[in-house]
């Protein structure tokens, strides 16, 4: 399996020569040891533009191995345009087996969500981050945000929240909400919706950050306090949704908006495709089996 | 050069190109994963079976670690037992083509065999406060894992508490490691190399404080 899969392909195993892999290995390293904090990497031009991932993909790169399991989501779908294109780029440059089932993947790479399914202990879950600076859109200048995290000073973010609340009565921020790690490093989650915050806190998966362009790393390891930033008076909530998945059914999922016509028709499913396509099979599975026992009324002896 | 011409050619020149990776794609992949998932969970052994040789005191488990993360932009520190080891240097220089540090403070990584009788963790890289990255690793190569004098871990990574008790070490080493985590950001992170395991304990694991006889 091994030798055939590396030699089988014209491309370098996982597309990346071995030195940019060593960089990029011991960048993540560093980037663990120092929870939250932006590890500079000398990124590559990737055969992908800016945008479309390439600090994930660069870090998937660097950590796939041939027995890996692979897979890529985009906004929690496996099927859209992003995620095919980089799942078929592993596919054909490192010839890994891919997967859109969460629980069998090995490796997860993300763009803009968290699954579902509760992620285990062996699992990677790889982000691709366009801006890694939180505080960037208040500070211009990479030479004083560096400074403000030397310094742990970070009193910019709280005004910033609280000119949210003075302008619109709550925290607007809904997606790459701010988070503290460890007590120390303010860090931006990626553009994940603040629905999934919660689920950076004690994960038991490691959690790797790329971005390409801006040429950072930075990790979360697991079991790792993440805080989202807040005020005791204005605590830090997450989305919720008034009506379940329309697909299946699921409370308390994150639902995206789908437009059915131009009549002002809408409907709410599961972002997280996956998981949405399980509850649906469960759920057709619970049919079977009731109507099934309803017609034989036999003893059921196992559930 | 010189060394290259003093030393016996044929034998020094075969023990520098053998006892590398057999598959060195594939091997360096797999060593890092396992560094990376001793980083993730520090103080934990992870297993780490490999075949590379090279020219001893270095042992396998740090001569395959060396070879998965060195190269020529990662200046390496040796101490003064591997230092003193041209078959050693010459393994080491066409493997990795890492280059030799000025000292230890400018070290990207330290390889360290005699761990008792080492230098003090303050005296490499400790990073800046703004790039915290740029401090040591040291490889650390200890006989065992498991020694009878445990140290209780908490911190990122760590769930409830985990514990290491790695031999032989300096016997302010305790001190050493609080002082180091101290400084966090900044501050040096270790890798543990004992035969067959790894297991690593960054800058950000805290040692707490418990019954159990002090180092």
């Amino acid at each position: 399996m091994t030798t055939s899969a590396v030699e089988a392909t014209p491309y370098n195993f996982a597309y990346l020569d071995e030195q940019t892999k060593r960089m990029i290995r011991r960048a993540i390293l560093k980037g663990i040891a120092i929870p939250g904090y932006q590890v500079p990497f000398a990124s590559r031009e990737m055969p992908m533009p800016y945008g479309w991932g390439t600090g994930g993909v660069q870090i998937t790169a660097a950590i796939i191995g041939p027995d890996d399991v692979l897979k890529v989501i985009d906004q929690g779908a496996d099927d859209t345009t992003n995620a095919v294109a980089i799942r078929g780029f592993f596919a054909r440059t490192a010839g890994v087996a891919t997967t859109t089932q969460t629980g069998e993947a090995s490796i997860i790479q993300t763009r803009h969500r968290i699954p579902e399914q509760p992620l285990q202990s062996d699992q990677v879950l790889v982000f691709q981050v366009p801006i890694p600076e939180p505080l960037r859109f208040l500070e211009p200048r990479e030479t004083e945000t560096r400074k403000m995290h030397a310094l742990e000073e970070y009193g910019i973010m709280h005004v910033k929240l609280y000119e949210d609340i003075a302008r619109h009565g709550h925290i607007a921020t809904t997606y790459a909400y701010p988070v503290l790690v460890d007590g120390r490093y303010v860090m931006d989650p990626s553009p994940i919706p603040k629905f999934d915050n919660p689920k950076l806190h004690q994960s038991d998966a490691l959690l790797l950050f790329g971005a390409g362009r801006e040429q950072r790393i930075y990790a979360i390891p697991p079991h790792t306090d993440v805080v989202s930033l807040d005020f005791e008076d204005y605590p830090f909530e997450v989305q919720t949704f008034d009506e379940p998945c329309a697909i299946c059914g699921t409370r308390g999922t994150y639902l995206d908006e789908i437009i059915t016509d131009d009549k002002g028709g809408r409907m709410f499913v599961c972002s997280d495709t996956d998981f949405c396509e399980r509850q649906v099979a469960r759920n057709q599975g619970v049919q079977n089996q009731s109507s099934a026992a309803a017609s034989e009324k036999t003893e059921m002896t196992d559930a | 050069m010189s060394d290259i011409l003093e030393s016996p050619r044929p034998a020094a020149g075969g023990a520098a190109l053998a006892g590398g990776f057999a598959q060195p794609v594939v091997d360096a992949q797999f060593v890092f994963r396992s560094v990376m998932e001793a980083f993730s969970r520090p103080g934990r052994s992870i297993a780490l079976p490999t075949r590379v040789a090279p020219p001893p005191p270095l042992t396998a488990e740090a001569g395959a670690i060396a070879l998965a993360l060195f190269d020529q932009d990662t200046p390496i520190w040796c101490d003064a037992p591997l230092a003193g080891d041209p078959a050693l240097r010459n393994w080491l220089a066409f493997h990795t083509g890492a280059p030799v540090a000025s000292g230890p403070d400018q070290a990207a990584f330290a390889l360290i065999s005699a761990c008792d009788r080492m230098p003090s963790l303050s005296g490499f890289a400790q990073g800046t406060a703004e790039y915290p990255d740029r401090s040591t690793t040291l490889i650390m190569m200890v006989d065992t894992l498991m020694s009878r004098d445990i140290v209780r871990l908490e911190g990122p990574g760590i769930e409830e508490t985990e514990t290491i008790a790695p031999a032989p070490l300096p016997v302010n080493f305790r001190d050493q490691v609080r002082a180091n985590h101290a400084l966090f950001p900044r501050g040096v992170d270790i890798l543990f190399a004992s035969p067959g395991k790894i297991a690593a304990l960054p800058r950000s694991t805290r040692i707490r404080a418990n019954a159990s006889r002090e180092g």
